[in-house]
């Protein structure tokens, strides 16, 4: 029931005297229709997340990548633990930053 | 980028489970609450990889599992005795009422007709200016603003012809009503992703500062889900409880404004009977009066008693997470998707429909 899938607007037209946003999304190439109304700064080639016919949210483009990023970081995070020893104390580091 | 299929990457998926294996020390129970991501788990086979003293707990987030079976005999009754275009979610239709499901009052020859959208539903209704049109508006907050919109879309067209029969639900308050249960053994909690785009992350620092138990949101792709997993027992074997966010690219903090305003245009906070559970209270929306010219229970005078459940069915243990789908004596013989006992084997969502049809996928002695 809550299943959602992100898809692209390829084209806005608006209905009701511009009162709603009409879309057509491409889902991998196949195109459906879905309502703006809950995106209202929604462009075209923004990726959209439709749910039974409305979109609901815009795809953060740079938090998308962070699930690939995150293991890396996490190991980052460790070497940094390990080395914390020789770091500066905590309020230089954040002076020299 | 797709935004999707990336997420599906096995590679990257089993560097996740490496991860999970290199933290966990000791047992722990996590509950994925959304149904959407138990048959991410089952089918994508997560539940097998996982290290074993990773325990799995499947929750109550199924609409169509928690509507109450009454409000299914309503919905029978609207279709067969007054005469209404309804029209309802597929995943509605195979749900047992207490005599009949819609399926079977659609092979009678009542007019159920299956949406994708609501907004159809208003479309139906502009196109049959002489027929009464009911949406069975199900579902939890993601699916909310789109049934609300249907109001809101009706009203501006001026239909007098369209209303809603709405069984909302709502996570927090069940997430609450859980973990506030003496018999409740989940540790830490993956929320679901997609309420949390429309509903933001506010409703939930409170349950994770009072009941201090880690909940991290999560999306539904296998690898969003081992990273939601992840974050959970690195939080649990450092002794914290905070509330994270896996699925950043979809969710904010603050939700989707303009999605809260249009639920709150038309829907207010009412306590909800959750089938197979019990009423939690301030759990569920109904129509605003100000709306009621669009609510089926205000429009149409149904009167149909409650039903008792099926005494064979252990749903509720199982959306509690007490019971895994295995441990039902009528699981796979008296109970299947065709002919089910009980709303979970029905929805493609239900947990026990998950375990049915990827039974390959789940190994026994988890359960």
């Amino acid at each position: 029931m809550c299943l959602a899938i992100p898809g692209k607007i390829k084209s806005i037209e608006s209905k009701f005297d511009g009162l709603v946003r009409m879309a057509k999304v491409s889902f991998g190439g196949i195109i459906k229709e879905a309502s703006l109304e809950m995106v209202p700064h929604a462009q075209v080639d923004n990726y959209v997340l439709v749910h039974v016919g409305v979109a609901i949210s815009v795809v953060d483009e740079e938090e998308a990548k962070k699930t690939f990023q995150y293991l890396e970081e996490m190991g980052e995070v460790e070497d940094e633990l390990n080395i914390s020893g020789f770091l500066p104390d905590k309020e230089e580091y954040a002076d020299q930053n | 980028m797709k935004f999707l299929t990336e997420y599906r990457d096995p590679e990257l998926a089993q560097r996740y489970l490496d991860e999970i294996k290199k933290t966990v020390t000791r047992p722990w129970t996590i509950m994925e609450v959304c149904g959407g991501q138990t048959h991410s788990l089952v089918k994508n086979g997560i539940l097998n990889m996982l290290p074993k003293e990773i325990n799995m707990v499947h929750g109550p987030g199924c609409p169509v599992c928690v509507t109450p079976l009454n409000l299914i005999d309503k919905a029978v009754y609207l279709a067969e005795e007054k005469g209404v275009i309804l029209c309802s979610y597929g995943d509605m239709l195979r749900v047992p009422g207490s005599q009949k499901s819609l399926l079977e009052a659609k092979a009678n020859g009542a007019d159920i007709r299956i949406l994708y959208s609501p907004l159809e539903a208003v479309k139906i209704a502009e196109q049959h200016p002489e027929r009464q049109v009911v949406f069975f508006a199900v579902g939890f907050e993601t699916t909310a603003p789109a049934n609300a919109l249907s109001v809101v879309h009706a009203n501006r067209l001026g239909l007098e012809n369209y209303s809603i029969l709405a069984s909302h639900v709502l996570v927090p308050p069940a997430i609450e009503a859980l973990v506030s249960d003496e018999e409740c053994v989940v540790e830490g909690f993956l929320a679901a992703g997609h309420v949390c785009t429309i509903m933001g992350m506010q409703e939930y620092h409170p349950l994770v500062e009072k009941y201090k138990v880690p909940i991290v949101i999560t999306g539904f792709e296998p690898v969003d889900i081992l990273q939601g997993i992840l974050m959970t027992v690195q939080q649990l074997e450092r002794g914290e409880a905070r509330l994270e966010n896996q699925y950043a690219r979809m969710v904010r903090e603050a939700g989707n404004p303009k999605a809260m305003e249009t639920i709150y245009e038309i829907f207010e906070v009412t306590d909800r009977m959750w089938r197979g559970m019990d009423v939690i209270p301030q759990s569920g929306y109904q129509v605003k009066e100000a709306y009621e010219i669009f609510d089926a229970r205000k429009k149409f005078t149904v009167d149909i008693a409650e039903a008792p459940e099926n005494e064979d069915c252990i749903a509720g243990d199982i959306m509690k997470g007490l019971k895994k789908p295995f441990e039902c004596p009528n699981f796979g013989t008296k109970c299947q998707p065709e002919n089910p006992l009980g709303a979970p084997m029905v929805s493609s969502e239900g947990a026990c429909a998950a375990y049915y049809h990827f039974s390959d996928m789940v190994n026994r002695q988890i359960a």
